[in-house]
């Protein structure tokens, strides 16, 4: 089981290698071709749409990375190529969202409701520390007057 | 008080399994385009035919269908004859032929008979990519100025123009109408 296990990494590894090998870029520096590399990895593939245009061999993932290449080799920051995807493909090809109204939620929703536990938590932690007693007894200070009264009673009681 | 609290996780149930619910009959493939309200992308490309200079000014006018076909695209087959059913009910199709081969795609529409009024040579995809394309076929549908008021991928088929498309279209006509 262990040895068919990693000869699947190791397939997977070699696939990935394989298919990076496609196309042949050349770059004009390494700090080029990571721009590239992470590019390429952060865009997704309108066609298939759970992969990225890195892995992707659908003809148009192709022709995005060539494009991508293209406009790299024009001098182009990664704002405009981004900007030019999306001016096409829509927010979808972004794997990173942009926090707009309507993506607020998926942003801010779990650290909201991570923080609103945690102000519940305090607020019951806090009332129950305040009055202990009223909490635990459910008696008005009247009734516990009275209940301490009885209490001390007890001992007298007992001496008879 | 303390008995509606208690109502809480009720209620958080049936938001949470209201919003699941919707959820599962949402297509995740759906793309909206997002060249909607826009105006087609500006080009200047032969025609298939006769590689006569072609710009997004010839396409304006009137509402139209602006189809994105090849011969490579094995739906587009299985959607050309309906094309050719509503070229023949006059409706106004412009064909953009996508990463084709142009001799391919003149032998196709002697074959299998041209309803295009005008048919694109977009043979490096250049405007397919300034038009969002993905994918072979893809249908906009654009009004008299040229604007992109919907965009339709996949197959045209009879009963996706007379559910979908139709309506739309019609509405583009009557809006053309003074």
């Amino acid at each position: 089981m262990k040895r068919l296990l990693s000869a699947a990494v190791l397939g997977l590894a070699l696939l990935g290698t394989a298919q990076a090998a496609i196309d042949t870029y050349e770059f004009a520096s390494e700090a080029e071709r990571e721009r590239y590399r992470n590019l390429v990895e952060e865009l997704r593939c309108p066609k298939c749409q759970n992969q990225n245009i890195a892995d992707s061999d659908a003809p148009i993932a192709m022709d995005l990375r060539a494009q991508i290449f293209r406009m790299l080799e024009e001098g182009q920051s990664n704002e405009q190529i981004i900007d030019f995807l999306v001016s096409r493909y829509g927010d979808f090809v972004l794997y990173k969202p942009p926090v707009t109204a309507r993506t607020l939620l998926l942003w801010y929703g779990p650290a909201g409701l991570l923080a609103g536990g945690f102000v519940l938590l305090g607020g019951i932690l806090l009332r129950r520390r305040s009055k202990p007693g009223v909490i635990a007894s459910g008696l008005s200070a009247d009734e516990q007057q009275r209940l301490a009264a009885l209490l001390n009673q007890t001992p007298v009681d007992k001496k008879d | 008080m303390k008995r509606l609290l208690l109502l809480l996780p009720l209620v958080v149930f049936l938001g949470v399994a209201v919003f699941l619910y919707r959820g599962l009959f949402l297509d995740p493939s759906e793309l909206p385009s997002a060249l909607i309200g826009k105006p087609l992308p500006a080009f200047s490309l032969p025609a298939v035919q006769d590689g006569k200079p072609l710009t997004d000014a010839d396409l304006k006018g009137k509402p139209a269908l602006v189809n994105v076909w090849a011969t490579w695209c094995v739906a587009c087959r299985v959607e050309h004859p309906v094309l050719n059913k509503l070229a023949k009910l006059g409706v106004t199709i412009y064909g953009v032929n996508y990463k084709d081969d142009n001799a391919a795609a003149q032998k196709w529409l002697v074959e299998f008979h041209d309803p295009y009024q005008l048919n694109i040579n977009d043979a490096r995809g250049t405007l397919g990519l300034d038009l969002g394309v993905y994918g072979a076929p893809e249908t906009f549908l654009i009004d008299k100025d040229g604007i992109i008021r919907h965009k339709f991928v996949g197959v045209i088929d009879e009963r996706v123009w007379r559910e979908q498309l139709a309506p739309l279209y019609q509405a583009l006509v009557d809006e053309a109408q003074p």
